[in-house]
């Protein structure tokens, strides 16, 4: 392994521009001449619109334009879509609403856009908006999710009666019915998955330019995955032919997914740029970002677990409401269903499950995909009903696991999942060695001495990223494929371009990316760049979430990189005067096996592009190959988190002392990138355990709308961490990677409430659970223990 | 309007502003120093964390009028003669930045730490001295560590004073 290869902790090559104030996020993009968008949102979370009256307001000093849900629907915009289709139980399509990119007729939450305001400044653009008089005739809202099914809610989309999206089910009920009528003990637990805002800490963006001399669009926006977006802004919004549709989208802030999606505010910007022949620029104040991103979560489960007398799992049973918010964001429908339901068997052989999901409509922002997507529900569910079933037998946390995990690869699931290769005993020995797992007795009785409660937590965590087999995720809905792209330029003079249609915003691909190419053709790493972003430069991609980059793109990358090492071997033939079967190419040389007569990979480069050494008719010149790759399955990443915390009865104040991980992402590219992923994902994860939670209030309002109300992890919330890795290479891509950037969002939650429900003897406590809550779940588990 | 002057990064730099004008936007907008970036709206998130004379301060929260006759200094001031700060090298060598977007506020902000609290950092004091800075990407490990280095190397690099 070099210094620059696969698996060394190689220092990130696109650090320089960020480290020193010259990154290109969006909102430091200017355009000559540009106009400003501010977004008039409704203050009501379900009304009708009975009148707009923007003529005070049109007068106001610089305003260009002021566009509603009329003008969009005058031009025969199309609304924002869904792309994954799923079924009910009794074979009906989910009843999707329509979603335009401003409101027309109603208003159905707190931050809906009302209407479209442009002027020469921002200051004035706000301005403005507050002079538009608009005419509401409130209706009853609902945000509560177990209630919005309920007789008597107001109906927010006429589509969907009883606000019912779907009600879907994955695996078999008479079986697991039989398994549990069967079983010795049943486990039973009823939670919330508590709703989560991303914030990412950079707003979203977009400027939008019209060229009316080549009648093209270009819109630089705040995207994770651009081609995507140009997809749906052109087939499906329609505003205009994909060809002449430029998407851009360059440094972006992080995503956590609430930047993969179609919003309201660039598909305006993008129409109104070319209405007013001006650039339109838009940038998200934070409060914004809390009403309208994209939110994360949001489940009502009851979950039940049937052991047999020995301890083993028999059934798992889940019945969940997902809350899926007013309108249906890009990918919303298959986040409670095919990222959720699938993964439920966790790390265990559980021979029946049953799972149902009923996806209802409330009177709150859209709920889509963030960090984990579904996958973190999935393992609270599996996790906390282990920890659980566990202590009600009388069984030891680890041991209890360790019995029921599965053994032998691979292994299909009752839920669609095939496991393919894993080793979780062994990432559960090497964690709880590092955990000190034996001396936890010693720990609890000397923090019990200083009046403390000391508790330990284990989540053994399992997800299926490497997003995705494009057949398997067609057959049950999704209405794209998920392969991914990537072009190899090697120049004339031997420097390498990488076109990915992946996109980094804060994974470091133009040094992993570059990692492989260096490694695999010889060249130094300064010798290759990484280009990303620009539908105008890489032909197509399907972006970066479901820790896809690694598993698909790097795959298509490697396949790309296959082409390039073969055509090279026919120039290298040539140049050497050698039959092509008997190059070797090896450490950036071509070699005629068992001669001393070699040459380098530039003068090859060099070579194929002067095409000198052969004919061109035979061979064509040029080195410059693509490959696009479909994996064959999910990937799996896997292991234990084990959390160890400390709790203050006098003021309910959580503090962590040690983090344990050790996780099997299968192949390593850059170890360091790897655990800055696990450390940015458990801080996400403990932030939904203990700090954050968005809450509507009975009129429709998010009160946590700022970083005042809502909770976001600081520095000295969270420990130093534990990290290691065991690996099992992934079978389903060429180089053996399964993934990582999701892993700790989605075993931290379950570690952390089962260590916290350990110190308290118990006594369970819902998400967030701040310290109001943990001193009241304190006081009445010292109370029980004193009885 | 009102008029603004002010040295930034070593500078002068003046202006006739609407008298609304945050220091951050005169930076961005005005200077086209888009460096120090804007996370939120309500001085939490510390991605706009510049030194006036001397001393962090939240540019998005000071009227760029207040700062008139200031000394200011940005992310994009720190580097000298192409050479990085020892505090932005660190973050390099530690892998304390991924998405990049609080990295400058999260820089200045620890140059303004070493410079209240010294050289020697342990870990709680440098987790407590930056809970105005959020980072939503590196769970802090590494920017720790990041600030740990930066504070030593700021420590090696300056001679004791005689005061």
């Amino acid at each position: 392994m070099s210094a620059t290869g696969i698996g060394a902790s190689v220092k990130r090559k696109e650090d320089i521009r960020f480290i020193t104030g010259k990154g290109h996020y969006v909102d430091d993009l200017n355009r000559p001449g540009q106009a400003y968008a501010y977004f008039l949102r409704s203050p009501h979370a379900h009304a009708t619109i009975d009148k707009i009256d923007a003529s005070a307001a049109s007068k106001s000093p610089g305003v260009v334009a002021i566009f509603t849900g009329d003008d969009i629907a005058a031009d025969k915009v199309g609304g924002l879509i869904c792309g994954w289709m799923i079924h009910s139980k009794d074979g009906s399509p989910m009843k999707a609403g329509a979603h335009p990119a401003l409101a027309q007729g109603k208003v159905r939450y707190v931050g809906d856009h009302v209407a479209v305001v442009i002027a020469d400044t921002l200051a004035q653009a706000k301005d403005a908006a507050e002079k538009i008089e608009v005419a509401y005739t409130e209706l009853p809202a609902v945000t509560d999710t177990a209630k919005a099914a309920s007789a008597g809610q107001a109906q927010i989309h006429d589509v969907a009666p009883n606000n019912t999206i779907y009600s879907w089910r994955l695996g078999d009920k008479a079986a697991t019915d039989a398994a549990f009528a069967s079983s010795a003990h049943v486990t039973k637990i009823d939670f919330v998955n508590n709703r989560l805002i991303p914030n990412p800490m950079e707003p979203r963006a977009a400027v939008a330019e019209y060229d009316s001399g080549v009648d093209a669009l270009t819109l630089t926006t705040t995207s994770q995955n651009p081609h995507v977006a140009r997809l749906v802004l052109s087939a499906f919004i329609g505003l205009a032919p994909e060809h002449k549709l430029r998407v851009i989208a360059p440094d972006v802030g992080g995503g956590f997914g609430s930047k993969i999606f179609i919003y309201p505010e660039e598909t305006v910007c993008l129409w109104a740029a070319r209405k007013i022949d001006r650039p339109v620029k838009w940038t998200a104040e934070r409060t914004e970002s809390f009403l309208c991103d994209a939110h994360g979560r949001d489940h009502v489960t009851h979950a039940e677990l049937a052991l047999d007398a020995n301890g083993k799992i028999k059934g798992l049973r889940a019945r969940t409401i997902a809350n899926l918010g007013a309108y249906m964001s890009t990918f919303s429908s298959a986040v409670p269903t095919y990222l959720y339901g699938t993964l439920l068997s966790g790390q265990y052989d559980i021979p029946n499950i049953d799972c149902e999901v009923d996806a209802v409509y409330t009177n709150t922002a859209p709920v889509d995909a963030y960090r984990g997507a579904g996958r973190p529900e999935a393992c609270f569910v599996i996790e906390r009903l282990a920890e659980v079933a566990a202590r009600e037998t009388g069984r030891d946390p680890a041991e209890f696991r360790r019995m029921n995990f599965v053994k032998s690869f691979p292994h299909q699931t009752p839920v669609i999942m095939t496991y393919d290769a894993g080793d979780f005993a062994g990432a559960l020995d090497k964690a709880l060695a590092l955990a000190d797992y034996k001396g936890i007795g010693q720990r609890k009785a000397a923090s019990a001495a200083k009046g403390k409660l000391r508790g330990i937590g284990f989540s053994a965590y399992i997800e299926a990223c490497g997003m995705a087999p494009s057949q398997a995720v067609g057959s049950l809905g999704s209405g794209v494929g998920l392969w991914e792209s990537a072009e190899v330029r090697v120049n004339p003079v031997g420097t390498v371009e990488v076109l990915t249609g992946t996109h980094s915003h804060g994974q470091g691909h133009e040094t992993t990316f570059a990692q492989l190419v260096s490694a695999r053709l010889g060249i130094p790493i300064e010798n290759v760049s990484v280009v990303h972003g620009d539908t105008d430069k890489v032909q197509f991609g399907m972006g970066t979430y479901g820790s896809r980059s690694g598993a698909v793109g790097m795959s298509a990358l490697s396949k790309a990189l296959d082409k390039i090492e073969a055509k090279a071997k026919k120039v290298a033939g040539h140049v050497l005067e050698a039959s092509e079967g008997d190059i070797e190419f090896k450490d950036g040389k071509f070699t005629v096996k068992g001669t001393d007569k070699s040459i380098d990979f530039g003068s090859i480069a060099l070579n194929a592009y002067t095409a000198h050494k052969f004919s061109g008719q035979e061979l064509e010149p040029g080195l410059k190959e693509g490959a696009f790759w479909d994996p064959t399955n999910f990937t799996f990443p896997a292991g234990v988190h084990i959390c160890e915390l400390e709790i203050d009865p006098q003021t309910g104040v959580v503090t962590i002392d040690r983090w344990t991980a050790v996780d099997d992402f299968g192949k390593l590219i850059n170890p360091m990138i790897v655990e800055g992923q696990v450390h940015g994902g458990i801080a996400q994860g403990v932030g939904q355990a203990l700090l954050e939670g968005a809450h509507y209030n009975s009129d429709g309002q998010l009160v946590t709308a700022s970083f005042m109300d809502y909770c976001m992890p600081r520095a000295d919330d969270l420990p130093s961490f534990k990290i290691e890795t065991i690996e099992t290479a992934s079978p389903s891509n060429p180089l053996g990677i399964k993934g990582c950037g999701e892993a700790g969002a989605i075993g931290a939650p379950p570690a952390v409430i089962n260590a916290l429900t350990d110190a308290l003897g118990h006594e369970d406590v819902a998400m967030p659970a701040t310290p109001q809550a943990v001193w009241r779940a304190a006081k009445k588990a010292v109370k029980r223990a004193a009885e | 309007m009102v008029h603004v002057s002010m040295a930034v990064n070593g500078r002068p730099a003046s202006a006739d502003v609407d008298p609304r004008t945050l220091l951050v936007q005169f930076l961005r907008e005005n200077l086209r120093l888009t460096g120090t970036h804007v996370g939120c709206d309500t001085s939490q998130c510390g991605a706009c964390v510049v030194h006036v004379d001397g001393r962090a301060i939240k540019s998005c929260t000071v009227l760029a009028a207040s700062c008139d006759g200031a000394q200011v200094t940005t992310i994009e001031g720190l580097a000298q003669g192409g050479k990085l700060h020892p505090m932005q090298q660190a973050f390099q060598d530690n892998h304390g930045l991924q998405c990049g977007f609080c990295t400058p506020g999260m820089i200045m902000a620890s140059i303004d730490l070493v410079n209240r609290e010294g050289p020697n950092l342990d870990e709680a004091t440098i987790r407590h001295g930056l809970e105005g800075n959020i980072c939503r990407c590196t769970g802090y490990h590494n920017i720790v560590k990041a600030v740990a280095q930066g504070a030593r190397e700021m420590g090696a690099a300056t001679p004791k004073a005689a005061e």
